[in-house]
């Protein structure tokens, strides 16, 4: 059988334990919803507008830079793999990968993105 | 070949065996015996994690000079299982305007990228469930998987707390992703394989640890933000966020993002214990039976978890733009270096002897190490010296 198979043998059953114990708990307790009950949860008070509120773009930057350097793993990760075989030259040459994406971090620290203000 | 060498292998041939003798068809029997297999190893798994309540709340008692549960049982061991029957018969509340799909999917998923990551973790060495070739990167996709039902949890519940805390919760594990992605090429680079199999059995002289301590400790780091654990556990705090994302979770929804938490945690250790302590290996004792190296492997899982939450009970919060700061500045930085260095040092060292090759590792860790403590040292000390200087005008002033 095929590997990935098994992984998604492994999806199936880690999606049916969580889904069984999530019934069991929707059979044996108890079901008495009222409108106070239903609602939002603002520390006692009655909620206050909308949640899906505009957020802060700060967070929106810093998916960017993680994005650059998730992406960057899945260069890195086969050049790590066949480090061994290729020597000294691949390594100049990761070095030269890692330092050009490090230039995109070091701008985004000197435009002042990973401050929090 | 017995059971006491290769159990699951009998086990399996045994069960083909029973199953194909009631008329079944190969493959289908195959399939049920391999659908069995998994499902026992999933079923073990949560009833470690019901354990591992237990222990959690015994090991912080001790940390905070209690004693921790002790009346349900022996030592309080029957504790959990009241837990969860607390639990299961909890009203389970929707709260209004919540959209509903994307709500009650957030914790299966939580669940779910928990027990897939041991998809990949060998437990013994005839016991592995998948011999996956890109192990290191499975790793990292199935955390992708609870950084997702963390945010589905925070934006679905249609509350402000949980929005937050989950916008949080998110910020955190992207940004250590970083680091963790950077130490884990480290095993790789030794071992030349992503095969967490691979990986162990290249530990069969010295312990990964011993040539990246280092590594080890990034990686600890990034594992302990990932998990949303104490110091970076932003995600929640009673006076402030409740309690994050989870907020308007109750009953057993709520059951299992608190079991995923714990599990996750477990399974970093046990990911620690592979990627730089060896795994199942102690001495040979491995060879000796298949259930000795998964008790070693379990011990070391544990020692692992162990660490994780002495950190979290000893140490203080920090606040998230130190946290972020100190992820993009100075722990991701430090991370690639160490892995270029890494990288370096064995293609310099490819041929020298193993002694010479260990030692010439550990040196250019410590040498790693210690330069990036003496650049935060003197960049905190200017700073330092930029908020008392100011304080010194203002007490001449008075």
């Amino acid at each position: 059988m095929n590997e990935w198979l098994y992984v998604l043998l492994f999806m199936v059953v880690g999606a049916i334990i969580p889904i069984g114990a999530i019934a069991a708990g929707f059979i044996f307790g108890p079901k008495k919803p009222n409108p106070v009950k239903r609602e939002t949860y603002e520390c006692g008070i009655e909620p206050v507008g909308e949640a899906w509120v505009q957020f802060k773009a700060q967070y929106y930057i810093f998916a960017l830079v993680f994005l650059v350097f998730d992406v960057e793993a899945v260069f890195l990760f086969p050049w790590a793999v066949k480090l061994g075989a290729l020597g000294i030259y691949a390594v100049v040459e990761g070095i030269i990968f890692v330092s050009i994406l490090v230039v995109g971090l070091i701008y985004a620290w000197r435009k002042g993105m990973l401050e929090w203000v | 070949m017995n059971f006491w060498n290769d159990p699951l292998k009998v086990a399996a041939e045994w069960l083909e065996g029973v199953f194909v003798g009631w008329g079944m068809n190969e493959i289908a029997s195959h399939v049920l015996v391999v659908f069995l297999g998994v499902f026992l190893l999933v079923l073990i798994l949560m009833v470690i994690d019901i354990f591992l309540v237990w222990i959690e709340r015994k090991v912080v008692a001790r940390f905070q000079d209690r004693i921790g549960p002790n009346r349900l049982g022996p030592f309080g061991l029957v504790q959990p299982f009241a837990d969860i029957i607390k639990l299961i018969i909890k009203e389970d509340t929707t709260p209004d305007g919540a959209d509903k799909v994307v709500y009650n999917l957030a914790p299966v998923l939580s669940m779910m990228s928990v027990l897939m990551v041991w998809a990949v973790v060998p437990i013994a060495p005839v016991m592995l469930s998948v011999d996956l070739n890109v192990g290191a990167l499975f790793l990292i996709a199935t955390g992708a998987i609870g950084t997702l039902s963390i945010i589905m949890a925070g934006w679905s519940s249609n509350n402000k707390f949980a929005l937050i805390g989950g916008f949080r919760q998110v910020a955190i594990m992207v940004a250590f992703e970083v680091p963790m992605l950077a130490t884990l090429m480290i095993p790789t680079i030794f071992s030349g394989s992503m095969n967490m199999n691979a990986i162990i059995t290249a530990q069969d002289g010295l312990w990964f640890f011993v040539l990246s301590p280092l590594g080890a400790l990034i990686f600890l780091i990034a594992a302990i933000a990932e998990l949303g654990r104490a110091p970076f556990d932003l995600a929640e705090g009673e006076s402030e966020l409740v309690a994050g994302y989870s907020t308007e979770y109750s009953g057993m929804k709520f059951g299992m993002f608190y079991a995923g938490e714990l599990l996750h945690a477990l399974t970093f250790g046990g990911i620690w214990s592979i990627l730089f302590f060896g795994g199942y290996r102690f001495f040979g004792l491995e060879q000796v039976s298949p259930f000795l190296a998964i008790l070693i492997f379990l011990a070391k899982a544990l020692l692992g978890y162990w660490v994780i939450m002495w950190v979290k009970y000893t140490m203080l919060r920090i606040r998230i733009d130190q946290m972020l700061v100190f992820n993009w500045v100075f722990l991701t930085p430090l991370a690639f270096a160490l892995m270029l260095v890494t990288a370096l040092m064995n293609a310099l060292l490819k041929d020298a002897s193993p002694w010479l090759y260990g030692l010439g590792m550990f040196l250019s860790n410590v040498v790693v190490g210690w330069i990036a403590i003496e650049i935060a040292r003197s960049v905190s000390r200017k700073e330092r010296e930029k908020v008392e200087g100011v304080h010194q005008v203002a007490e001449a002033h008075h």
